[in-house]
């Protein structure tokens, strides 16, 4: 699997999900997947509670396996390596090699609360196993932390420790952790969902500055505004089903399923009507 | 009696310098109640109606604050201060307990021998139980059934026999088994044998005996202390790409240690005086030495002081790592860390000394 030289910048961070399905025990929470996001795409994820969003995006990591079905990133299976007509499942070391190219953002931040800022960002450079890269010295990963957290604007931070944070804060620490791997993928799970109102925006405006950077994004919200301006394809998950898929101005304007339609009208039009 | 009534007992006359207020509360409420009935009369008659009259007659932003009082705690405090007076009287005045002898003895070669074994004892069989709990508690939570029932088993069995028949048992295991072997089962591929008796000794028995026991005890208390961190952290260390036993040890423990140490310096301090089961292999730490002396001079409560007194030292040592150990593992889970006690006593005599003395209040004052 790591004989694959490093894809060429627009090509890195293909993501292909193909009929993927997953069952926790006997409710089946995925049924039969399909989605396809670009290099250096954007895709909104959007749906009901208990749809089975997060499930899909911890599949993309194989913090989840699958029951049927595959993941393909830049043409590589995720958690899976082909012999004759079957996938075996990677050993744990080349799972984690996969995993240093997805970062993965988190509702509740699941900062490590005894380590700094500083800490939780250089602890995964120093000690991940990287597919063609080598782990990097602690000076190194210091400075490459130190601007990641300027990149977020909490430079100033970088010797905080979470709980000393606020929640806007501890989240773009969170952002700065994930993007210390220089992944080509970037996860998002509900990542303002946690938040005060007034501590979203500057999560979202970081999430705003990666879309332009050309690292593939995948993000479950429910800030509805947010998806109309960063997405290249929104995506309306119901029940395990992708029900609808589009550009934002098609499927907020002009849903095609009675469901999707039904969704929006809860969750957009209260909020322009006040 | 809230500080807010207090404040609101001041007459606006006092305003500029409401200097001390020493008066005690009782005299002060009824005065207050009747400030503030006054107030609500004047006030109901010049404005007629209206939130008005709820708000603040008077701006009371220059008032000095006055922490509200607390009696009964200095009436606590002199109550302790005097059971342990009488109870240091009376051990320094009660000629039975015979201090000279104590003294005597305190530091004599026989216990001091003691007390090294005691020492030796627990050290070794802590670390060991504790590095044994650890490696059980893992296999305990691990995904593997076997491995789940092997430490299940292993703790229902140390934890339900008693220590003494486990000690017994391990002295005389060369009456059970003649020899112990390490080969191929069911061959006849021998790599070591030796006779049991030769192998267990006291010591070997002592040890053997409080280290798996110990094991039991510490296996439960860092599986509670793991289970106790979110699950949530073992899953952003995974998306990270970091290894295992790096998530284990870097992640998980540090936190895990919060929850595990107040409950194992419990059993830290326990395992001090619980090594002087070891009596019963007429083992000489510092208990058994002391009952061999006091059998011979008859010398019973002082020489038990003896012990008493070393027991006080280790655990009192023991507390003392255990603050700092303690506080070491609060990082990052406290907003601020409390003061040690010398930071406090260093903050104590910088606000108290004279105003020249500026230095140390600083340094106080960062730390
Ligand atoms: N580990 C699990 N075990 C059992 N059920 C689960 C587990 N994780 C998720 N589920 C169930 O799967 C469904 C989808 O969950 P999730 O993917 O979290 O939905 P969403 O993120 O869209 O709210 C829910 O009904 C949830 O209860
Ligand atoms: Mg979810």
């Amino acid at each position: 699997m790591s004989t694959t030289l490093e894809a060429p910048a627009s090509t890195r961070g293909l993501v292909e999900i193909t009929k993927v399905r997953k069952s926790f025990g006997t409710t089946e929470v995925l049924k039969g997947i399909s989605l396809t996001v670009e290099p250096g795409g954007v895709a909104v994820i959007v749906g009901p509670s208990g749809s089975g969003k997060s499930t899909l995006l911890r599949t993309i990591n194989h913090l989840e396996k699958v029951d049927a079905g595959f993941i393909a990133i830049d043409g590589q299976l995720v958690g899976y390596r082909v012999k004759g007509n079957k996938l075996h499942e990677l050993p744990e070391r080349d799972i984690l090699k996969q995993r240093t190219e997805i970062g993965m953002v988190f509702q509740n931040f699941n900062l490590f609360p005894h380590l700094t800022a500083l800490e939780n960002v250089t602890e995964a450079p120093v000690v991940a196993p990287r597919p063609e890269k080598a782990r990097l010295s602690q000076a190194e990963a210091r400075e490459r932390g130190l601007e990641l957290l300027g990149r977020v604007g909490l430079r100033e931070r970088a010797g905080a420790y979470p709980r000393q944070l606020s929640g806007g804060q501890q989240q773009r620490v969170a952002i700065a952790r994930a993007l210390a791997l220089d992944p080509k993928i970037l996860l998002f799970d509900e990542p303002t969902s946690a938040l005060d109102p007034e501590l979203v925006n500057e999560v979202l405006d970081v999430i705003r500055e990666l879309a332009k950077s050309g690292t593939t994004l995948i993000i479950v919200t429910h800030e509805m505004g947010f998806a109309r301006d960063v997405a290249d394809t929104v995506v309306f998950m119901d029940q395990g089903q992708i029900v609808e898929q589009g550009k934002p101005q098609d499927i907020f304007t002009n849903p095609q399923e009675e469901r999707t339609r039904s969704f929006f009208s809860k969750v957009i039009e209260p909020a322009f009507n006040i | 009696m809230s500080s807010a009534a207090t404040r609101t007992a001041q007459s606006p006359a006092e305003k500029p310098a409401p200097t001390e207020t020493p008066s005690p509360t009782e005299a002060q409420a009824p005065e207050s109640q009747a400030a503030a009935a006054q107030t609500g009369e004047t006030q109901a008659a010049a404005v007629p109606a209206g939130p008005a009259d709820l708000r603040a007659a008077v701006d009371y932003a220059d008032y000095r604050l006055v922490p509200a009082r607390r009696p009964w705690r200095w009436v606590g405090t002199v109550l302790v201060a005097l059971g342990v007076a009488a109870v240091a009287w009376s051990l320094a005045t009660n000629p039975r307990w015979e201090w000279g002898v104590v003294a005597q003895w305190f530091t004599a070669k026989s216990v001091v021998n003691g007390l090294v074994e005691t020492l030796k004892l627990t050290a070794i069989s802590g670390v060991l139980g504790f590095i044994l709990g650890f490696i059980l508690a893992l296999m305990r939570l691990s995904a593997s059934p076997l491995l789940v029932s092997v430490s299940w088993t292993f703790s229902w069995i140390f934890r339900s026999t008693p220590l003494l028949v486990q000690m017994l048992l391990w002295y005389n295991l060369g009456y059970l088994y003649e020899k112990i072997s390490l080969g191929i089962p069911f061959t006849d591929i021998r790599f070591f044998e030796a006779q049991t008796t030769t192998l267990i000794s006291q010591f070997a028995a002592a040890v053997l005996g409080l280290t798996l026991n110990q094991a039991a005890y510490s296996a439960e208390i860092i599986r509670g202390g793991i289970l106790s961190v979110d699950q949530g952290q073992l899953e952003a260390a995974a998306a990270l790409g970091i290894p295992a036993w790096r998530r284990s040890t870097r992640i998980v423990l540090p936190q895990a240690m919060r929850a595990i140490l107040p409950t194992a310096f419990n059993e830290i301090i326990g395992l001090v005086k619980g090594t002087s089961i070891v009596y019963v292999l007429a083992y000489s730490e510092l208990f058994y030495t002391v009952q061999v002396i006091y059998n011979r001079t008859q010398q019973v409560l002082p020489l038990l002081l003896v012990a008493t007194l070393w027991y006080v030292v280790i655990t009192s040592v023991l507390s003392v790592f255990q603050y700092y150990i303690e506080r070491h593992y609060s990082k990052g889970a406290v907003r601020t860390l409390p003061l040690t006690p010398l930071q406090k006593a260093r903050k104590f005599f910088a606000t108290h000394a004279p105003a020249s003395t500026t230095g140390p209040a600083n340094t106080a004052g960062r730390k």
